[in-house]
């Protein structure tokens, strides 16, 4: 009978941890449509340059191709460290967690870097509506790269210390949908930001 | 109690190396394409532009399936529903702004003379 109580009792902490997915689902959509009003924003104003540079003449598509690459590749990354904790091996999550970090981190530096130039030059958010809303849109998700990358440091630490328990493996879960979801929302950054930019349309 | 099975269910969602292998391999595949149409493309720039938004929406959905795992067994109608929802007012919300605008912009672009006289021709007054 007490392994019936024990079965139920996983059952039912099972369940939970399935709604907390949910739940967490449901918050990236609604951040999502968070997103789609700064795309909103910036199709609107994308050829608001009041005399100044366009999308064509500022971004550098090689090193935009290698942001996307950093992302995608610690998006994969971080999904194989979901695989090691399902095997809990607690070295291979905290291993791929690390390759994520880091490739973030590039990911991150790059975005900085070219917001950077972008100001040095004299191209900031002031310069036009179009780069007031650029800005706005590609600091947003840099903003949730931030977060993103701090909440995988804190929850490494976590794992290191406390092991591959339940609990840990269901922030692993949030963790990387919200990381899968940066990178989805990236997709859409590229081509309407930066690949439409070049073309000019 | 017979009913009642754990074992099977212990992982909140079933990952699969296969499914990240895909994922990747096919992200990687609709990038570089994006890339090498919008950079070496011949066609004019609205068909590259419709092309651009298929390789977009392509990756969109290899990546939800492969990487945030919509179409897992369990509750998959819920995260179907939710992420519907999402589509409606992304879609809304984008192209409803663009259509406003732009028509603003076309209605906008005139001389103030003619202004004056096309908002007089609207007027209900």
């Amino acid at each position: 009978m007490s392994e019936t109580a024990q079965m139920i009792e996983q059952r039912r902490e099972h369940e939970a941890a399935e709604k907390t997915v949910f739940g967490f689902w449901v918050y990236l959509m609604t951040d999502c449509v968070l997103f789609a009003g700064l795309f909103a924003v910036f199709s609107v104003l994308r050829h608001n340059t009041y005399g100044g540079p366009n999308g064509h003449q500022l971004f550098d598509l090689p090193y935009t191709l290698g942001e996307t690459f950093a992302l995608l590749t610690s998006s994969f990354t971080c999904g194989l460290a979901m695989l090691a904790a399902q095997r809990r091996s607690k070295r291979a999550v905290l291993f791929w967690l690390g390759v994520t970090f880091l490739l973030g981190l590039t990911f991150l530096g790059m975005e900085l870097n070219e917001f950077h130039g972008l100001i040095r030059a004299g191209d900031s958010w002031r310069r036009s509506g179009f780069l007031s809303s650029f800005f706005v849109l590609v600091g947003t998700h840099g903003l949730h790269i931030t977060f993103g990358l701090l909440w995988m440091a804190v929850l490494g630490v976590y794992t290191w210390k406390k092991g591959l328990t339940d609990s840990i493996r269901k922030r692993l879960t949030l963790l990387s949908l919200f990381w899968h979801f940066l990178d989805v929302i990236w997709i859409f950054i590229f081509t309407i930001v930066y690949l439409y930019g070049s073309l000019n349309v | 109690m017979s009913n009642v099975t754990v074992a099977d269910h212990d992982e909140i969602l079933h990952l699969t190396y296969g499914k990240y292998v895909l994922g990747f391999v096919g992200s990687v595949i609709l990038t570089l394409g994006a890339y090498l149409l919008a950079t070496h493309g011949t066609s004019s720039k609205t068909v590259l532009a419709v092309f651009l938004a298929v390789f977009a929406i392509a990756q969109f959905v290899v990546q939800m399936v492969l990487f945030l795992h919509v179409t897992e067994e369990r509750g998959t109608h819920w995260r179907l529903i939710v992420m519907s929802m999402m589509l409606l007012v992304v879609i809304i919300l984008v192209f409803g702004s663009l259509w406003i605008m732009n028509n603003l912009n076309y209605r906008m672009m005139r001389s103030p003379k003619l202004m004056q006289q096309y908002l007089k021709s609207q007027s209900v007054l």
